[in-house]
């Protein structure tokens, strides 16, 4: 129920990830220091009056003066002037690279990812076959055939890249191509290049971006390395070839090492933290991520509970909530209350119906009984007790030891509370070693007659199964028999039957049903179906927006419910609604 | 009865296995419905009884196999992908998901606008029909320039069915549009779709697992399991005394949400299970 939660919960953050990138200070940074380099780059005709190639025999290996503000290389170069126009070759290098990987990366990738067929597989071939080559050596190639061309070079190294983007696009469009507003589209008539352009470009833009700055660095790196190595063209001023130059003269001049080793520090660092900021700043706008501690108010986690309220009594009541209150911390600071004071008393061997539609608190009722709140989720008043104990305050130990002993717990999505790495049996089988301290063969034993007796056909076989072999009804059977495997007292059994069929559900009810009357356990039932609740419980408990409107026996409630909130759910219901009937005049269209 | 607005005639579709040379899956034996105009035919069935893909091929999103899909006379079977785009000034569709059937990064107008500037309609005319939609459906006019998140399941799916009726649509298929919605926001939006077609004369074809909510909006009622029909006719007989013994567990398997009259129908139940065993 995780959407439940965000409805009711957590707000998602405020602004796109654009805006909360400009909150980062680290993305402002490094997005500054970038667009800082490139202005210096494009300015230099403006910012210095040098020449970089202009070699000064005078001023060889000449020391920072006033005049060559960063010295003099080995030629009698300017070295400030050569680091600004060496920034011009190295940016424009790795531009060429990102278009180009991006030019063929992207189109392939939409095509293949939406279209699939044959293009996916040639596509992905190829993307393969040009992966597995080590760039260096064909960029090395390249330079040996053609010469050092070294924009057609970065080209190359592009093309060597964009498997990458492809790649990414590719699995991006995939992932979205079976959404359903790609069929509305389509159901709309629009065409495909309109659906790829505005509904599947759009998934893929953030990822994209955040992979063409890092491969912005990765093309400055290599284009210095290749000029390094000194394969590149030495006409052109570049800041691989200033490193390669300041390397031969390393006794002498040391301090040439420095420059343009921080201009490509710089610029890769750059390049790297603003795609890491991204990163962030797209991630962070997934709803339903919260974070511990970022409210601003935080209320006292235990507050003793208000005088008057009733403290847990061991009379025959099994379980006793009152004035429970659950509050989530807030994006903005602050908390954001999804239960509010609510009582709740479960007698041993009843039946307690809590109904509700989403966002009642209905869900996170059960799950602070069991102590499976959310991340950011806290009881933040009140008392829940079991059997004198009070599980608000509980360790997590003693918690633990009463979990799937004392108390069963049957969720509301079987397939998703199964482990797929572990067989049905395996799963079974350790809850009950641990509470009932078995040997491992009764435990099996014990297991096998539970299957048995949550009415699988076959127990030997769903025993040895893994969780994808059988069916949603069967491993909500499992998951029954799990819960009622070391008798517990009480279950909470969290909309047991939504994701089933009704023919399913209908039989799962039976099974509660018996298996309730045969071990006399108190049963916390979670659901919005009045048509379960009238099926099984002795009693129910009406909520809304968190707070508790009407509790009664099922009769008092379906009779004579007296909150207008309950009566309104009941109207709700179709089940003794009037057919419609056969349709009387065909009517003419307006 | 009138003449057939659409005519469904033995349609098979058959999905490709997983692995290479599989057996492919087979998830519409033969299956034949027809709906006029103005009508409701609701189609129930549980998980895997083809019912989703049937309104599927409908749509043309199913590889139809064999068999004819007649819209207004025209064979639309195997319709291209010009003819589909034209199409969808008839033909539309309401999902089950409002959550995912709205794209998160498009707000509400650019939503509703999608279908009309595809159809060619001008951008002021586009403006006025949206609000005019945004009015029909019961939502307020600033909604247009909102996100899809900033709306509940409820007001989702009104966007969705504004969004299937823009171009005046002669045939909507509903696939299960308010099994994800909470009880009171389901009736309401049954009966916002009952009262669109008694205005504009739309047919539905109503894809549902849920036999009450099929029984409140269908004239005619088509029942599913395993790729085949089973029972088919009105929809009160249908929904209420079933002839096939399928559709009598169906309608015996749901609770009843009166304690009394639920104790009953459990023992019938028991009863009619007994029987259906010992008569095999």
């Amino acid at each position: 129920m995780t959407t439940m939660i965000v409805a009711a919960g957590v707000k998602p953050r405020r602004g796109g990830p654009l805006r909360r990138m400009l909150r980062d200070p680290m993305a402002v940074v490094s997005i500054t220091v970038f667009l800082l380099i490139v202005l210096l780059c494009v300015a230099a005709p403006l910012l210095t009056s040098w020449d970089p190639t202009r070699a000064e025999l005078a001023a060889v290996l000449a020391p920072p003066s006033a005049e060559h503000w960063l010295g003099a290389d080995s030629a009698g170069r300017d070295i400030f002037s050569r680091l600004l126009y060496g920034g011009r070759t190295s940016l424009l290098g790795a531009l060429v690279t990102l278009l180009v990987a991006l030019g063929i990366g992207i189109p392939t990738g939409l095509i293949a990812g939406y279209y699939q067929r044959w293009f996916d597989s040639i596509g992905s071939w190829s993307a393969n076959l040009l992966m597995s080559m080590p760039s260096l050596i064909v960029l090395l190639a390249v330079i040996s055939v053609v010469g050092p061309q070294m924009y057609l070079v970065m080209a190359v190294f592009g093309v060597l890249l964009s498997p990458g983007v492809f790649r990414l696009t590719r699995s991006g469009v995939i992932a979205v191509r079976k959404e359903l507003f790609i069929d509305a589209a389509k159901v709309s008539g629009v065409n495909d290049a309109r659906i790829i352009g505005r509904h599947v470009l759009g998934v893929v833009q953030a990822p994209l971006v955040i992979q063409a700055s890092m491969m912005a660095g990765l093309a400055v790196v290599i284009q210095a390395g290749l000029d390094f190595l000194g394969v590149g063209d030495s006409t052109t001023p570049s800041w691989g070839q200033m490193l390669n130059e300041a390397f031969q003269n390393i006794y002498a001049a040391p301090m040439m090492l420095i420059w343009p080793g921080v201009m490509i520090g710089l610029t890769v660092g750059a390049l790297s933290l603003f795609g890491a900021a991204l990163r962030d700043a797209v991630q962070d706008a997934q709803p339903a991520r919260t974070r511990r501690g970022d409210g601003g108010v935080t209320l006292p986690p235990q507050v003793e509970a208000a005088p008057g309220a009733v403290r847990p009594d061991l009379g025959e009541a099994l379980l006793t909530v009152a004035g429970l209150k659950i509050g989530y911390a807030a994006a903005g600071g602050g908390t954001t209350v999804v239960v509010d004071g609510v009582d709740l008393r479960i007698r041993r061997g009843e039946v307690h119906g809590v109904v509700g539609e989403s966002g009642s608190g209905k869900t996170q009722t059960a799950l602070a009984i069991l102590g499976l709140l959310p991340r950011g989720g806290e009881v933040r008043s009140g008392t829940i007790g079991f059997d004198g104990a009070d599980l608000a305050t509980l360790g997590r130990a003693a918690r633990g030891a009463l979990l799937g002993g004392r108390i069963g717990y049957i969720p509301q999505e079987p397939m998703s509370n199964l482990d797929p790495t572990f067989t049905v049996g395996f799963q079974l089988v350790e809850p009950i070693r641990r509470h009932l301290g078995l040997s491992r063969a009764a435990a099996r034993t014990r297991a096998l007659e539970l299957l048995d007796r949550v009415g699988i056909v076959d127990p030997r076989r769903t025993f040895g199964a893994y969780p994808h072999e059988i069916s949603g009804g069967m491993a909500q059977r499992v998951l029954i028999a799990g819960a009622v495997s070391c008798d517990p007292e009480l279950l909470i059994a969290d909309e047991p039957t939504t994701a089933l069929d009704v023919s399913v559900q209908a039989e799962v009810l039976d099974l509660l049903r018996s298996l309730q009357q045969e071990r006399a356990m108190g049963v916390m039932l979670v659901t919005h179906n009045f048509g379960v609740v009238a099926d099984l419980c002795d009693r129910v408990t009406v909520m809304q927006h968190g707070r508790v409107v009407e509790h009664g026996s099922v009769e008092e409630i379906f009779e004579s419910p007296a909150h207008p909130y309950t009566r309104m759910l009941l109207d709700s219901t179709l089940e003794d609604a009037p057919p419609r009937g056969p349709l009387v005049t065909p009517e003419v269209r307006s | 009865m009138s003449e057939s607005l659409l005519r469904v005639d033995d349609v098979v579709v058959d999905f490709p296995g997983k692995r290479w040379f599989a057996k492919p899956f087979r998830a519409l034996k033969g299956v034949s419905i027809d709906i006029a105009a103005g009508e409701t035919l609701g189609l129930v069935g549980e998980s895997g009884s083809g019912k989703t893909t049937l309104g599927r091929a409908v749509l043309g999103l199913a590889p139809v196999a064999a068999g004819s899909v007649r819209f207004d006379g025209e064979d639309i079977t195997h319709a291209g992908a010009r003819r589909r785009r034209e199409l969808s000034r008839d033909i539309q569709v309401v999902f089950q998901d409002p959550y995912s059937s709205l794209n998160p990064s498009m707000t509400i107008g650019a939503i509703l606008a999608e279908p009309l500037t595809a159809a060619g309609v001008a951008r002021s005319t586009a403006r006025d029909r949206i609000r005019e939609l945004l009015d029909q459906v019961g939502l307020p006019g600033d909604a247009i320039d909102r996100l899809p998140r900033h709306f509940s399941g409820g007001q989702r799916q009104r966007v969705a069915i504004a969004r299937a009726l823009a171009l005046h649509p002669k045939l909507i298929v509903c696939d299960e549009p308010v099994s994800a919605l909470d009880l009171s926001t389901q009736a309401r939006v049954l009966d916002l779709l009952i009262d669109i077609q008694e205005r504009s004369g739309v047919a539905y074809l109503f894809v549902s697992h849920d036999l009450s909510v099929v029984r409140h909006i269908s004239h005619r009622v088509a029942v599913m399991l395993h790729g085949e029909i089973v029972e088919y006719g009105d929809g009160a007989q249908v929904t209420s005394d079933p002839a096939h013994p399928y559709t009598r567990r169906l309608l015996m398997a749901a609770p009843v949400p009166d304690p009394g009259r639920q104790a009953v129908r459990r023992q019938e139940r028991a009863a009619f299970l007994a029987t259906e065993v010992t008569g095999e």
